[in-house]
């Protein structure tokens, strides 16, 4: 077997990932969601490290995990606003600008 | 290291040895199938619970892949911290906040499964179509004075700006979510003495009786009886209430808190004539003549006042 089977593992957990975006409701799964496939990227940059025998791989994704979890900070604050305001999760109430 | 040695290092790097096989087979389906429950769960916990499973998982897969310090990064940024925050902010929300059912936009779900499966195939091809003939150098060069020392030398000279512009990336994002969450005081700050005069005038200075008192059980989401059989509403908590109404629990402590004041609590057959007794008669008096007297002192009012109204 060669490295490329975590390729193809991180494919189907990014492809999970990108699923669960568009078909769950709550705020907080889909922001689940948006993590899964981060972390689905960062296998892959792993990976690709291995491969090409050098450590910028690595690098790049411990800047994605850094910048991921400022994203779960703000995101979150976000969702519990929203939540404080209207009272609920769902995406589906977010709906202001729609009209 | 002689050109040979690193040939054959190449080489057997280029192939996962058999234990690393092995780990693929364990942590691979581990991995996949904890991301389908992740979107599959019904529940908002279950669905967390799985996504640190996921992330435990693709730490390990890290610790496999010569990638040690991203390994135990990945163990306590995102297994920890990251974690730890999304079911703290679930149970904030309120884990009764599940998916609605109401479908906005029609054959949304076969679609979105759709576009995920297809995003799969295109992903496996590419993937397949980049890597045919390539082999893998591994890191055993890289990695010859020890990952973290390695890691360490890159970011201090060839990604040092970056890295410290992930400090004002990360204070930027502390006080971001400050800004966000801070609630603004409306209204001055209540004292002691303000709670009380507010407690005594409010028409209930005793405290409100509690759960389970009288009852058959004293779990909180049981109420308190009154003397005369009924059920006392007050004396379950309105987040009781809510969550066990969330939860779709009927009858695991008694009765569902929200068909309290519909139905009396099963009382004991020899119990006399509790339809004498019922609570609107008790609440009707004291509001008949209480603004009549308002010099009098304050009275206190029978147990159900207009709070459970």
């Amino acid at each position: 077997m060669s490295p490329d089977w975590w390729l193809y593992l991180s494919a189907a957990l990014f492809s999970v990932g990108a699923a669960g975006v568009l078909l769950r409701r709550n705020a907080i799964v889909v922001f689940m969601c948006v993590e899964l496939m981060l972390n689905a990227v960062n296998l892959t940059l792993v990976t690709f490290s291995r491969i090409n025998g050098d450590l910028d791989g690595q690098i790049i994704a411990f800047f994605v995990m850094v910048v991921a979890a400022a994203e779960v900070v703000v995101g979150l604050a976000i969702i519990v606003t929203i939540f404080r305001t209207r009272r609920t999760a769902s995406l589906d109430e977010a709906n202001l600008l729609k009209y | 290291m002689t050109s040979l040695t690193l040939n054959s290092l190449a080489l057997a790097a280029s192939h996962m040895s058999t234990a690393e096989t092995v780990g693929f087979w364990i942590l691979a389906p581990i991995a996949l199938l904890g991301a389908l429950g992740v979107i599959f769960a019904r529940s908002a916990v279950h669905a967390g619970l799985l996504l640190g499973l996921v992330m435990l998982s693709l730490g390990v897969v890290y610790g496999v892949q010569d990638a040690q310090f991203l390994m135990f990064v990945q163990l306590i940024v995102y297994a920890g911290a990251v974690m730890s925050l999304f079911l703290f902010v679930l149970m904030l929300v309120g884990i009764d906040s599940s998916d609605s059912l109401v479908e906005t936009l029609r054959a949304q779900r076969p679609l979105a499964l759709l576009l995920g499966l297809g995003f799969a195939v295109l992903l496996v091809a590419g993937i397949a179509d980049a890597t045919t003939g390539t082999t893998s150098a591994g890191l055993e060069e890289a990695n010859a004075d020890g990952n973290v020392l390695g890691l360490a030398k890159l970011l201090f000279t060839r990604y040092v700006f970056a890295f410290e512009l992930t400090s004002a990336l990360l204070i930027t994002a502390a006080l971001g979510a400050m800004v966000l969450t801070h609630r603004e005081k409306i209204g001055p700050k209540l004292t002691q003495k303000m709670m009380m005069q507010e407690r005594v005038r409010g028409g209930r200075p005793s405290p409100l009786p509690g759960p389970g008192v009288f009852a058959r059980s004293n779990a909180v989401g049981t109420p308190a009886l009154l003397p005369d059989g009924t059920a006392a509403s007050e004396s379950v908590s309105p987040s009781v209430a809510q969550t066990l109404a969330g939860r779709g629990v009927e009858s695991v402590v008694g009765r569902h808190p929200a068909t309290i004041d519909a139905q009396p609590a099963p009382v004991e057959p020899e119990s006399f004539e509790a339809e004498s007794f019922q609570p609107e008669t008790f609440e009707a008096e004291p509001f008949e003549w209480a603004p009549s007297s308002p010099e009098s002192p304050p009275e206190p009012e029978p147990a159900t006042t207009e709070e459970d109204a």
